[in-house]
């Protein structure tokens, strides 16, 4: 079975960072999240167009010093769940 | 309805409405000094009614209606008409206020710095705010505080001080007996009295004030101050804030900006003499 | 109890209304969901001060529930898509997916969705594998009354947003006289760009009678009223005419049907309601405007008659008399 791609959910994303959180203003759902990172990181990265979990680890090994692919699979459950990312 | 009483407080006009006298009286003496809503317009209604049409007589029961309900909210006796009016009152702010971020807080001006006082029921907080009103400081509200979206200024919303229990013994030695409501007993939360805060704030009640520090107090502990982080403020905030989802996008923008802008500390103390003692510390450090 | 007309009368002619009590006009426009519908229509007025901010406070809470409205049927749409089963939104949600004329101000509570009969175990298990849950008191009935009777699922909601989402397989309960074809509402439903589904123009207009006869005793029937007018307006001619007749009869709904469209030709000037009012209108007509300038319904007697009407027409009368007993014995 093909790994599921993931796309940043269409609606616009307001992000504004406190002491090494992230609050999320989700336009498209009115609802607001905090998110501590890799998440903000993901999102900004699947920003580039839709990924699947191999695709986004390199996008992130890119650019930051990244490690451990597991915690990748975890946070995109959680942003699914909170609507801020969906599969293709 | 039978009885109207109106009232501007603050930034919010009410429309109060009641089957019964007493109550509206027992409102309009607390109230007294208090300007009429501009143009006879509220901003919101209230309505004591009995429960049911037979209980306006018998055994007396206040049914807190009004523009904004809470469906399953439990009647009053009559003898508490009086705290019925108040929680009319905030349960419109409570459901209905969407001009500004709603924060469940006191708040006190002094030199044109506001401080936020918000935590949990019971910690202290109104009595705190309610001292500070008698020793130097404006009391702007002790129950609501209000952040206007585009400015970040704190607006007055100064209601009537609701004390319980032993609060009530500590401002009767502060503040003049003509300021008191009657003693209510046997209510929900045991004995409730109420106290108009003092002329400067119901002349000042237009004047907003810039947010310069926001505190979580809890009474009751050793003294100690711990400064709270932004995320961990913002959490709290919007946990205190009864609108801040209905508010979309401007409340995420100014509660944002208040969290960045504006420090923030968790304060524990003993005694009021403590507390009053640490603010007047925090006052004159954001003054130098 | 002036108050509930002069909000119909600023309702359809917002300009040219005189208002004395704003207050009135204000309460009793929240008690009946409408504060947003006015503060459109009034738009553009002159009004004193603090009612300008009371409606640009207004207008922006709908612009509110619309979002929330829009994102709850996202997740559905979400949810489900991998079902295949038409999903189709109802009520307030599909005027503001739509984008129609009746969602201007339009407030929104739960999501209400129609999908076909056999489906539903299907949604069911959907739903709650995407974080819904069952809502654990459902006015102290159980389970079986909901799925056997009722026309909808045992109502639903999210564990992370808090919001509700009733499944309907028809629109009004399986037990009640009126029997609307639930098929031909699938079939001719609309789809909207994201896959999702409306009822057509017509059924959307025979569900709001539906709604507001059959189903309640009323309660916010002038929001009701209001929305088949601008259903109405929006798409009248004289082949819709003709359409909406037909599909009324075809659901069994023609004489709720012809009676809103009387009602709303009353309050709010609706063009196809014009006609020889019956007796019986004037009746319905003031227990709509029994609201008075305070918010409070008024009239008990009137309110009484259609509370205990509306359950009659709901179930036959035998099973009337057992529910009515479970629920005093309960």
């Amino acid at each position: 079975m093909a790994d599921p791609v993931y796309i940043a959910d269409c609606g616009a994303v307001r992000s504004v960072p406190l002491d090494g959180l992230t609050v999320v203003y989700h336009v498209s759902s009115g609802m607001t999240h905090i998110v501590a990172p890799p998440a903000p990181e993901i999102l900004d990265a699947l920003g580039a167009g839709p990924a699947d979990a191999a695709e986004l680890l390199r996008r992130l090994g890119a650019r930051f010093a990244f490690e451990g692919g597991e915690v990748i699979h975890a946070r995109l459950n959680e942003l699914e769940a909170a609507g801020l990312v969906r599969r293709a | 309805m039978r009885h109207q009483f109106d009232v501007q407080i603050g930034a919010v006009g009410f429309r109060i409405g009641s089957a019964w006298p007493g109550p509206l009286d027992a409102l309009a003496d607390l109230y007294r000094g208090y300007p009429a809503p501009e143009g006879g317009i509220a901003d919101f209604t209230v309505r004591l009614e009995p429960e049911k049409p037979w209980r306006r007589f018998l055994r007396p029961s206040v049914a807190i209606r009004g523009d904004y309900v809470l469906p399953d909210a439990a009647p009053l006796p009559l003898a508490l008409g009086l705290l019925a009016a108040e929680m009319g009152m905030n349960l419109q702010m409570a459901l209905g206020q969407k001009n500004w971020l709603l924060l469940h807080a006191a708040s006190v001006e002094k030199d044109g710095r506001a401080l936020i006082l918000t935590g949990e029921s019971g910690a202290g907080k109104s009595t705190l705010a309610a001292l500070l009103g008698e020793r130097g400081w404006r009391l702007m509200g002790d129950e609501f505080a209000l952040l206007d979206l585009e400015s970040g200024m704190l607006l007055p919303f100064p209601r009537a001080v609701s004390l319980k229990n032993k609060a009530i013994a500590v401002m009767e030695a502060e503040a003049e007996a003509a300021r008191f409501g009657p003693r209510l007993a046997g209510t929900p939360k045991g004995d409730i009295r109420h106290l108009r805060p003092n002329r400067e704030a119901v002349e000042r009640m237009g004047e907003g004030a810039r947010p310069a520090l926001i505190l979580f107090p809890r009474f009751g502990a050793e003294a100690a101050v711990r400064a709270v982080g932004q995320a961990e403020t913002f959490m709290r905030l919007t946990q205190a804030s009864t609108n801040y989802v209905a508010l979309g996008e401007p409340g995420f923008t100014a509660l944002t900006r208040l969290v960045r802008a504006v420090p923030a500390l968790a304060i524990d103390y003993p005694d009021t003499a403590t507390a009053l003692g640490l603010v007047e510390d925090f006052r004159q450090e954001l003054a130098a | 109890m002036k108050a509930a007309g002069l909000l119909a009368r600023a309702l359809s002619d917002p300009h040219g209304t005189a208002i004395e009590d704003w207050n009135a006009l204000i309460s009793a426009a929240r008690a009946e969901q409408l504060i947003g519908s006015l503060a459109c229509r009034m738009e553009g007025r002159a009004v004193p001060p603090r009612v300008a901010a009371i409606f640009d406070a207004a207008r922006r809470d709908s612009a509110r529930q619309r979002t929330q409205a829009l994102w709850e049927a996202e997740m559905a749409r979400r949810a489900l898509a991998p079902l295949g089963v038409p999903v189709i939104l109802l009520k307030g949600t599909a005027f503001h997916a739509a984008g129609l004329e009746a969602s201007a101000g339009r407030s929104v509570g739960d999501l209400d969705i129609l999908v076909p009969r056999e489906s539903l175990d299907a949604v069911e298990a959907a739903l709650l594998a995407a974080g819904w849950e069952h809502v654990k008191d459902t006015k102290g009935y159980d389970d079986g009354y909901y799925r056997r009777w009722m026309h909808e699922l045992p109502p639903l909601i999210h564990r992370d947003r808090d919001r509700m989402i009733d499944v309907h397989h028809t629109i009004l309960p399986p037990t009640a006289r009126p029997s609307p074809d639930a098929g031909a509402l699938i079939a001719d439903s609309v789809a909207l760009e994201n896959g999702l589904r409306t009822l057509s123009p017509a059924d959307m207009i025979v569900h709001a009678a539906a709604h507001l006869f059959a189903d309640g005793d009323l309660a916010g029937g002038l929001r009701n009223l209001w929305d088949i007018d601008r259903l109405l307006r929006e798409f009248d001619s004289d082949d819709f005419r003709r359409t909406l007749d037909a599909r009324a009869r075809r659901h069994q709904l023609a004489g709720p049907v012809a009676r809103a469209l009387r009602l709303a030709h009353r309050l709010y000037g609706t063009p196809a309601g014009a006609g020889r009012a019956r007796l019986s209108d004037r009746l319905f007509e003031a227990r709509l405007l029994a609201r008075n300038g305070w918010g409070q319904e008024r009239r008990k007697l009137i309110r009484f008659f259609f509370y205990v009407r509306s359950h009659w027409l709901r179930m036959p009368p035998l099973m009337l008399a057992r529910h009515l007993w479970i629920k005093a014995t309960r």
